[in-house]
């Protein structure tokens, strides 16, 4: 049977189940995703009111054998940016949407009674039920909950206080294979959920059959080659499942590119003990566990089980971007604290990036001195946790908490906070973070790669050469593999072996029994980000939103003592394409 | 003349974190990583005082020589 799209409409609690237009039939993942946000979102609208829409999607090949490919794509217009928004996730809910025959799920309207919902989503429609004895839960709580009343499988899809609360930093939660979270951090998607009044979405297993595939042989011998060169790759093979993705940690400090006291150094004298290193080295003394895959059929397991020194489980899918803007950023060098505060911020149900940058302004305005861990554990659980005024200024993001704290050094880009790779010193970043269409956001066009872990090539990360180019031509793959519902650390085999790029292609062809070539694939990156460039533009956004904070062009960044240095004009060329 | 070299992710298995070592001048990069018995072909990324180096690069008293094998993250 063809995929359909599953419909909730929150103003009358119907759903509706609807054939898949040609228009949308090519599509999964982003690409879907920002295509029904940009078909049927007014760019203008209020982001918590009822016009705007919450899209999921698995991706194209999700469901199928392919190595990694089980990520959802969630998409509405964000509270935090007021940009379209995408944000990907692991866990089990995209595979068991593919298998159910769910190409997406749209929930829109806004209920008119004040009461938690949960969508039950299941073959033949979705069940809307009241869920009041959720209300105020933590994820773990509210996932726990759900999983010891009900006998079958199920994926759980679920906001914590802060998506309850509508904080602009709120995520959406998502169950791993163990009972754990993963996250669709960025963006506030969970103020977006909240403001629908949709507390958890569960997704029945029952009836979900295999995805079907046009060519099996031919796709199963794709996904082999493909597999293979995921496992023979050096990043994918061995550096993740062993470290993690703080082994990062080090080098970008080694680079002098590792943001410190709010942007002010691009080295921590504490990154040692925050590196990937130290954490696998007390991951074997305490009986934690590496190589932890964040949905089934990941090869790479980048993910992690962290013990406290009680040998007790902490937290998982502990990445180098939450360690570092606690860390480096706030001054933090006590790992198992901010293995506490990830855990608290996965429970509350907040982006693990914006906050901890977010409490960096505050503490160069006063809130608190910087390196004071346990001051941000409180900040955590009895401010924000409860919903306090200060914690629901610290949860409006590291914008608002500038401006309430009159500080200057605020580092947003379209009122979204920059993550762990200072744009002076990895210059390739900076591109990506003033001109993708999502806000500052590491992962839209990760020219790490190139600028500084010499995979895809090399370009200097501290010259202005190559850096447009570079990131364009990675911003448009990420809105392809975005698509295909792989995770992005695919790429890293990816831009090094051609075989790795081919496989993608002849498994999209297989699975669909089409005939796309890699440049079709190309063209298929190039008009997502075009199909969200320009929803932005009818939203209010100008070439002048593409623009990174004034700091970074008046402060040289130490060790190198760089500035960024590029004019509007070389920015602006970027949508040369 | 010396030098400090630092280790990373697997090249520190076996060797060390971080360590002054006494090299002769006009010393390569790669005879410093033969040096460690780390294969060349391993060598991912290669630091000099923060700015990326090659192997035929030659060292200067009181530089900083980090070794990285290939990884990622992200």
């Amino acid at each position: 049977m063809a995929d359909k799209i599953y419909r909730v409409n929150m103003n009358d609690l119907t759903s509706t189940i609807e054939d898949v237009s040609e228009a949308w039939a090519g599509l999964g993942g982003r690409g879907l995703t920002s295509t029904i946000v940009a078909a049927e979102v007014p760019p203008t609208c209020h982001p918590l009111g009822k016009h705007n829409k919450l899209v999921f999607a698995p991706g194209l090949l999700t469901g199928t054998i392919a190595a990694n490919s089980g990520r959802l794509s969630v998409g509405a217009k964000s509270p935090l940016s007021g940009t379209i928004k995408e944000s990907n996730s692991g866990g089990t809910a995209a595979q068991f949407f593919a298998r159910l025959g769910i190409k997406a799920l749209i929930v829109e309207g806004k209920p008119s009674k004040d009461v938690l919902y949960c969508l039950h989503v299941k073959k033949d429609g979705v069940d809307i039920s009241e869920v009041a004895d959720l209300k105020g839960k933590g994820n773990f709580d509210t996932i726990n909950t759900i999983l010891a009343k009900q006998e079958e499988k199920k994926a759980v899809i679920s906001i914590g206080p802060a998506g309850e609360m509508k904080m602009p930093t709120a995520n959406i939660s998502i169950k791993d294979p163990e009972g754990k979270i993963r996250s669709a951090g960025r963006g506030g998607l969970g103020a977006v959920m909240g403001s629908k009044n949709v507390k958890c979405i569960t997704i029945d297993a029952a009836e979900s059959s295999t995805v079907q595939i046009h060519d099996p042989d031919a796709f199963k011998a794709a996904a082999k080659v493909f597999a293979k060169a995921l496992m023979d790759h050096p990043v994918s093979g061995q550096g993740l499942p062993t470290y993690g993705t703080a082994v990062l940690v080090n080098i970008i400090n080694e680079a002098g590119a590792l943001p410190t006291k709010n942007f002010t150094s691009g080295q921590f004298e504490g990154a040692e003990k925050i590196s990937g290193e130290t954490m696998l080295e007390l991951m074997e003394v305490r009986g934690g566990k590496n190589r932890h895959g964040c949905h089934p059929g990941c090869v790479i397991r980048c993910s992690q089980v962290y013990n406290d020194a009680n040998k007790e489980y902490k937290t998982s899918g502990f990445e180098y971007e939450s360690i570092w803007a606690m860390g480096a950023d706030c001054c933090v060098d006590n790992l198992d604290q901010i293995a506490e505060a990830d855990m608290l911020m996965d429970d509350i149900g907040i982006d693990s990036i914006e906050i901890p940058v977010a409490i960096g302004v505050g503490m160069e305005g006063g809130l608190l001195p910087f390196g004071d861990g346990p001051g941000i554990l409180k900040l955590l659980k009895d401010e924000i946790g409860k919903g306090t005024p200060l914690g629901r200024l610290l949860g409006s993001g590291a914008g608002a908490v500038g401006k309430a704290y009159g500080v200057t050094r605020v580092p947003v880009v379209k009122n979204q906070a920059i993550p762990a790779y200072d744009p002076r010193a990895v210059k390739g970043m900076g591109i990506t973070y003033a001109t993708t269409t999502m806000g500052a956001d590491h992962t839209a066009g990760y020219a790490v790669t190139a600028n500084i872990l010499n995979v895809g090539g090399s370009v200097d990360p501290l010259k202005k050469e190559g850096q447009v180019e570079l990131s364009r031509n990675l911003q448009i793959a990420t809105a392809a593999v975005d698509t295909a519902g792989l995770c992005i650390f695919v790429a890293f085999a990816a831009l090094d072996v051609p075989e790795a790029f081919a496989a993608i292609v002849d498994m999209l062809n297989a699975r669909f029994g089409l005939s796309l070539t890699g440049d079709d694939v190309v063209g298929l990156g190039k008009a997502i980000l075009k199909t969200e460039h320009e929803f932005n533009l009818a939203a209010g956004f100008t070439n002048k939103d593409d623009r990174l904070p004034e700091f970074f062009s008046e402060e040289p960044l130490p060790p190198h003592n760089v500035v960024w240095d590029f004019t509007g004009e070389e920015i602006d060329a970027f949508w040369d394409f | 003349m010396q030098v400090t070299v630092k280790l990373f992710a697997n090249f520190r298995n076996n060797r060390f974190n971080k360590e002054v070592r006494t090299i002769a001048p006009d010393i390569t990069v790669g005879a410093i990583v033969t040096e460690l018995a780390i294969a060349r072909e391993e060598v991912g990324v290669i630091l000099i005082n923060g700015r990326h180096g090659s192997l035929d690069q030659t060292l200067v008293e009181g530089d900083t020589l980090s070794l990285f094998p290939l990884i990622g993250g992200g």
